[in-house]
C-alpha cells in the first residue's frame, strides 16, 4: 500500500521542478528577470499537489500510483502554457486548479461506495440532460455553439460535467443488461443484432447525440458522448458489430445534418480546404484551423521555445483562442513536434492506467465506469487534437487539464477521483479486515 | 467474451487513434512545414522578421545608410527600417519592408543582416530559443563621391558607377532618377513610385539597363585586336570615310577621312571605319570570345539579386541573342548593331584594362560585423579571369590616356593626375537624341578607380556631357 503512495510522491517532485522550470523559461522569454517568483510558483504547486496526495494516502491508500501524478503533470503544463499566453488567465486557472483539487478531495470523501452512483443512475441522467439543455435556454453562443451557462461572473460549461454523468448512466445501464443483450441477440444477414427491447436504449443515446449536434450545436461533445457509449457497448457485449452499426448510425446522422445545418457544413468545408483564401477570410471559416497549422509549422521539430510563439502582433491575434481550442497548436509551436509527442504520451499513459484500473475491477459497474471515463477522456483528447491537426473537423472542446477553463479542470479532477476510487477498491487486499 | 479482452482491444484502438494524432502533428510541423511557411496566408514568418532588428548598412566611413528603429515596447515591439540618407543610396541598397519584400543589398545579404543565416547552429541553441544575431554591413560606398556623382548628373536620366580595379569594391553607384527607400513604406509613396510618371524610378540604370554603348565599345575591340596579336598600337589602318561594310556604308564622325593612321590615333579620334575593319579582320568568333571574357553574355557577378542585374550583349526585342547568332561584326566593333550594355559592364571593361587585364568580381559589400563590432566576415577580392595579357593591357592603357590627353575625352582630364578613358555617343530615338558615354580610370599609371558614366537622351556628346561628370567624380574620390 505505501509503496504505491511513495511512488506517487516521488512522481510529484520532478513535476513540480518541471513546472518551476517552465515558469522560468516563460519569464526569460519575456525578458523579465528570473526571480524568486518562479520557485514560489513551483513550490505552491508542489504544496497543493502534496495536499491532494495526503488525501489519497488516507482515503484511497491502494489506488493506482500514476493517475494522480500524470493529472498533476498535465495540469502543471496547462498552467505554464496559459501563463505564457496570459498571466491573468493563469491566475484564474490556478484558482480553478485549487477548486479542482477540492472537488477531488470532496469526491473521495463522499463516494466511499460507488453503488450510490449505480442506484441514482436516472437522477444523474436527468441531471446531465438538464445541464446540457440549460445553455440553450440561458446561455450565450460561443463560436456558433451553445456551450455555457452564465452564472454571474462565472461561465460554466455543463458538457464537461455531463460527460461524467452520462458515462455513469450508461455504465450502470449496461452493467445490468449486458448479459441479456448477448443472450437474446439475433443474427440478421450474418450480423449480430441485439434484441429489439435493448436496441431501444441505443436509439435513445443516438437521438441524444444528434440532439447535441443540432440544438446545442456541439459536434465535439456529440462525438465524445457517442464514442464513449460505443466503447462501453463494445466492452460490455464484446460485439464489434454493435459498434459498426452505431458508427454507421452516427455518420448517417452527421451527414444528414451536415447537409441541412449550416453550422456543421461550414466546419466540414473549413476542414477539407483550410488554405482556400475564400474560406480563410470567411466569418466562421477556416481561419482558425489554418492559423493553427501555421503555428505548428512555425514550431517545427524542436519548437520556438517556451514563450516564443507569436500569438499577437500589435494587439491583433495571430493565433485566436490560443488558450482554449488551439492550445495544442501553441504546444507544438513552442515545444515542437518532440514536446507534442511527449504530451500525447502523457495522455496515453493516463489512458493506460485508466484501462488497467478497469481490468482490475471485479464489479461490472466499476469496470464499465472506469472504461467509460477513460474512453471519454481519450476521445476528448482525440477530438480537440484531431481538430487542431486536421484529422477531423475542428470543434471546440478543451484539451483535458491543459486548456484554460474552470469547468474542464474541475470535471476532470472528479473524473480522476472516480477512477482512483475504482482503483482503490479493486486493489484493496482481499484479507483486509480479517475473516469473519 | 471476457470484458478484459475487450478493454485491451479498446486500448489498442486508442493507441491507433493517438498514432494518427502524432502522424498529423508531424505532417504540419515537419513534412509540410516549409510549404506552410511559404503560404501567402501565413503571416507568421513576416511578423517574426520585424520582431528582430536588422543589422545596419553603413558607408565605407561608417555612416548609416539603413538602420532598424524600435517601435512599441515589450512583447509587441517591432523594428522598422529607416534610410537616413534617403535617395542617395536608394538604388544599390534597396529596401526591406514586410509588406513589400526586399530589394538590393537588403535582399542579397538578408541572411547576414537578419542573422537568419546563423540560426539553428546547434540543437542546444534552438532548445534554448536563443535569438539570432544580426550583423551590420560595411559597404564600399563613398557618401561624398556618391553625392558628387548625383549632383553632376543634375537630374538628367543616367548612371554613374565606379569600381576599384584591383579589389572590385564599388564606391559609387548612382542611377538617376533615384528613389527614397523610406517612400516605399507607405502605400501612397509606393503607388507614386510605381505609377511611372516620366522616367521609371525603381529601375536601376547601373545594372538593369540595355543602352547602346557607342564608341566606348571600341575599347573591347582594341583589347581583342592587341591581345590576339593581330594588331599593335602602331599598326596602320586606312581611316577614310565612308567605307562599305556588309553592303552598307559606314561613316566617321563628321564624315572625316583620316587616311592611313595608327590604331592609337584611331582610338584617340574614334575613327569608325578603322575599327570596322579591325572587327572584320578579327571575325565573329574572336570578337564574341573577347566579349565573353570581359563578362558580356552573362549577368555581372555583382552582389545584388539576380533579377536586378542584366547581361550585356546583342539583344532583339529585349531578349539577349545567343552568342552564335550571326552578327554584323564591323558594326558590333564600333558599338552599333543590336549591341546593348549596362554601365556596370562598361565599368568592368575599364577596370579590367586598368588592372593589367585581370577581371575582378565587383562588389558593394565589404565587411560584416556582429553587435559588438567584431568582424565576422570580409568580402574577399575574387579574381574572375585574365581577360587580356598584361602587355596588351598596358598598351591599351596608354592608348586610352591619349584619348583624354589629345582626343575626344579631354573634358575628363585632371590637373596633376593622368586619366585614361574613352568617350561614346550613340544615336537613339532615330537620331533625335544621344546616349552619351565615358568610361575610364585614374590615375592611369596606378589605377585606383575605374568609371562608367552615361547620360540618356541628351543632345550633347560623350566628350561634352559624360566626360566632365567622370572628372568630378574622380576628383572627389582622389581628393
Amino acid at each position: 500500500m505505501t509503496s504505491a503512495r511513495n511512488r506517487e510522491l516521488f512522481g510529484l517532485l520532478p513535476i513540480a521542478l518541471a513546472v518551476s522550470a517552465g515558469f522560468a523559461a516563460v519569464l526569460i522569454a519575456r525578458d523579465a528577470e528570473v526571480n524568486d517568483a518562479t520557485l514560489t510558483y513551483g513550490a505552491a504547486f508542489l504544496v497543493l499537489c502534496l495536499i491532494g496526495h495526503l488525501f489519497i494516502r488516507v482515503r484511497l491508500p491502494n489506488a493506482d500510483a500514476y493517475l494522480y501524478p500524470v493529472a498533476a503533470a498535465l495540469a502543471g503544463m496547462g498552467i505554464v502554457m496559459v501563463y505564457r499566453i496570459d498571466p491573468e488567465l493563469a491566475r484564474e486557472q490556478a484558482q480553478w486548479f485549487v477548486l479542482g483539487l477540492a472537488a477531488f478531495a470532496a469526491a473521495t470523501l463522499l463516494l466511499r461506495d460507488l453503488s450510490v452512483l449505480e442506484r441514482y443512475r436516472y437522477t444523474i441522467a436527468a441531471g446531465a440532460l438538464l445541464l446540457l439543455i440549460l445553455p440553450r435556454v440561458t446561455g450565450g453562443v460561443t463560436n456558433g455553439a451553445y456551450l455555457q451557462i452564465d452564472l454571474g461572473p462565472i461561465a460554466f460549461q455543463p458538457a464537461e460535467l455531463a460527460k461524467i454523468a452520462v458515462v455513469i448512466f450508461i455504465a450502470a445501464y449496461l452493467a445490468d443488461t449486458r448479459e441479456l443483450m448477448v443472450t437474446y441477440e439475433r443474427r440478421v444477414l450474418g450480423v449480430s443484432l441485439p434484441p429489439l427491447r435493448h436496441f431501444g436504449p441505443m436509439l435513445v443515446v443516438w437521438a441524444f447525440a444528434m440532439m447535441l449536434l443540432v440544438f446545442i450545436r456541439d459536434l465535439g461533445s456529440s462525438v465524445m458522448f457517442f464514442g464513449g457509449f460505443l466503447a462501453l457497448l463494445y466492452v460490455a457485449t464484446g460485439r464489434l458489430s454493435y459498434v459498426v452499426i452505431g458508427l454507421a448510425m452516427f455518420v448517417f446522422g452527421f451527414m444528414f445534418f451536415e447537409a441541412t445545418v449550416g453550422h456543421v457544413g461550414a466546419r466540414v468545408d473549413a476542414w477539407l480546404d483550410p488554405l482556400n483564401p475564400d474560406l480563410y477570410y470567411a466569418v466562421g471559416g477556416s481561419g482558425q484551423i489554418a492559423q493553427g497549422m501555421f503555428a505548428q509549422a512555425d514550431g517545427g521539430a524542436l519548437g520556438a521555445g517556451l514563450g516564443e510563439a507569436l500569438l499577437t502582433s500589435g494587439g491583433t491575434p495571430v493565433l485566436p483562442a490560443a488558450q482554449t481550442d488551439l492550445i495544442y497548436a501553441v504546444v507544438v509551436n513552442e515545444l515542437g513536434f518532440v514536446g507534442a509527442i511527449a504530451l500525447l504520451l502523457l495522455y496515453l499513459l493516463f489512458v493506460e492506467r485508466g484501462l488497467k484500473t478497469a481490468m482490475l475491477a471485479s464489479d461490472p459497474f466499476a469496470k464499465l465506469l472506469a472504461t467509460g471515463l477513460t474512453a471519454v477522456f481519450a476521445l476528448q483528447v482525440f477530438v480537440i487534437v484531431g481538430g487542431v491537426t486536421r484529422v477531423i473537423p475542428l470543434t471546440g472542446v478543451t484539451l483535458p487539464f491543459v486548456s484554460y477553463g474552470g469547468s474542464s479542470i474541475v470535471a476532470n479532477f472528479i473524473l480522476v477521483a472516480l477512477l482512483m476510487i475504482v482503483s482503490d477498491q479493486a486493489r484493496r487486499p482481499r484479507d483486509e479486515g480479517g475473516v469473519l | 467474451m471476457d470484458m478484459n479482452k475487450a478493454i485491451r482491444r479498446l486500448f489498442f484502438g486508442v493507441v491507433a487513434l493517438f498514432a494518427l494524432l502524432a502522424f498529423f502533428t508531424a505532417r504540419w510541423s515537419l513534412f509540410e512545414a516549409d510549404a506552410l511557411q511559404r503560404n501567402t496566408l501565413n503571416k507568421i514568418p513576416q511578423l517574426r522578421e520585424i520582431r528582430e532588428p536588422r543589422g545596419a548598412i553603413l558607408t565605407r566611413a561608417g555612416g548609416p545608410i539603413a538602420r532598424s528603429v524600435r517601435r512599441g515596447r515589450g512583447d509587441d515591439a517591432i523594428y522598422e527600417r529607416r534610410y537616413p540618407r534617403g535617395e542617395l543610396f536608394g538604388h544599390p541598397v534597396g529596401y526591406s519592408y514586410v509588406k513589400r519584400g526586399a530589394t538590393g543589398l537588403e535582399k542579397y545579404y538578408d541572411d547576414q543582416l537578419s542573422g537568419r543565416g546563423e540560426e539553428f547552429i546547434s540543437v542546444l541553441d534552438s532548445l534554448l530559443g536563443r535569438e539570432r544575431e544580426e550583423q551590420s554591413m560595411l559597404t564600399a560606398l563613398d557618401a561624398s563621391a556618391q553625392t558628387t556623382a548625383g549632383r553632376a548628373l543634375a537630374g538628367r536620366a543616367g548612371a554613374v558607377v565606379v569600381i576599384e580595379p584591383r579589389t572590385g569594391k564599388i564606391p559609387v553607384w548612382v542611377s538617376v532618377p533615384g528613389f527614397d527607400p523610406n517612400d516605399v513604406r507607405g502605400d501612397a509613396g509606393y503607388k507614386a513610385l510605381q505609377s511611372g510618371d516620366g522616367e521609371p524610378r525603381l529601375f536601376d540604370r547601373v545594372s538593369q539597363s540595355a543602352y547602346p554603348p557607342g564608341s566606348t565599345f571600341k575599347v573591347v575591340t582594341a583589347a581583342a585586336a592587341l591581345d590576339s596579336g593581330e594588331y599593335r598600337p602602331t599598326s596602320i589602318v586606312n581611316g577614310d570615310s565612308p567605307k562599305e561594310f556588309s553592303g552598307r556604308p559606314m561613316a566617321n564622325s563628321g564624315n572625316v577621312s583620316w587616311g592611313d593612321i595608327t590604331l592609337t590615333k584611331a582610338l584617340t579620334n574614334s575613327v569608325n571605319t578603322v575599327w570596322g575593319q579591325v572587327g572584320e579582320r578579327l571575325g565573329d568568333d574572336t570578337m564574341i570570345e573577347y566579349m565573353k571574357r570581359f563578362g558580356f553574355y552573362s549577368k555581372p557577378p555583382v552582389d545584388l539579386p539576380e533579377n536586378q542585374v542584366a547581361a550585356s550583349g546583342l539583344r532583339s526585342g529585349g531578349e539577349l541573342l545567343p552568342d552564335d547568332t550571326p552578327i554584323d561584326v564591323a558594326r558590333v566593333a564600333i558599338g552599333q548593331e543590336r549591341l546593348t550594355v549596362t554601365p556596370l559592364q562598361m565599368a568592368t571593361v575599364a577596370a579590367t584594362v586598368a588592372n593589367g587585364g585581370k577581371r575582378v568580381r565587383p562588389h558593394l559589400a565589404d565587411e560584416f560585423r556582429d553587435r559588438y563590432g567584431r568582424v565576422k566576415e570580409r568580402v574577399k577580392t575574387d579574381e574572375v579571369e585574365q581577360v587580356i595579357g598584361r602587355r596588351a593591357a598596358a598598351q591599351l592603357n596608354q592608348m586610352m590616356q591619349d584619348v583624354v590627353n589629345e582626343g575626344t575625352g579631354g573634358a575628363a582630364a585632371l590637373a596633376g593626375v593622368n586619366v585614361a578613358g574613352k568617350t561614346g555617343t550613340a544615336e537613339t530615338k532615330g537620331g533625335a537624341a544621344n546616349q552619351a558615354w565615358f568610361i575610364g580610370f585614374a590615375p592611369a599609371d596606378d589605377p585606383k578607380y575605374a568609371i562608367a558614366v552615361t547620360v540618356q537622351e541628351t543632345t550633347g556628346q560623350g566628350g561634352t556631357v559624360a566626360a566632365p561628370i567622370a572628372r568630378d567624380v574622380f576628383q572627389s574620390l582622389l581628393r
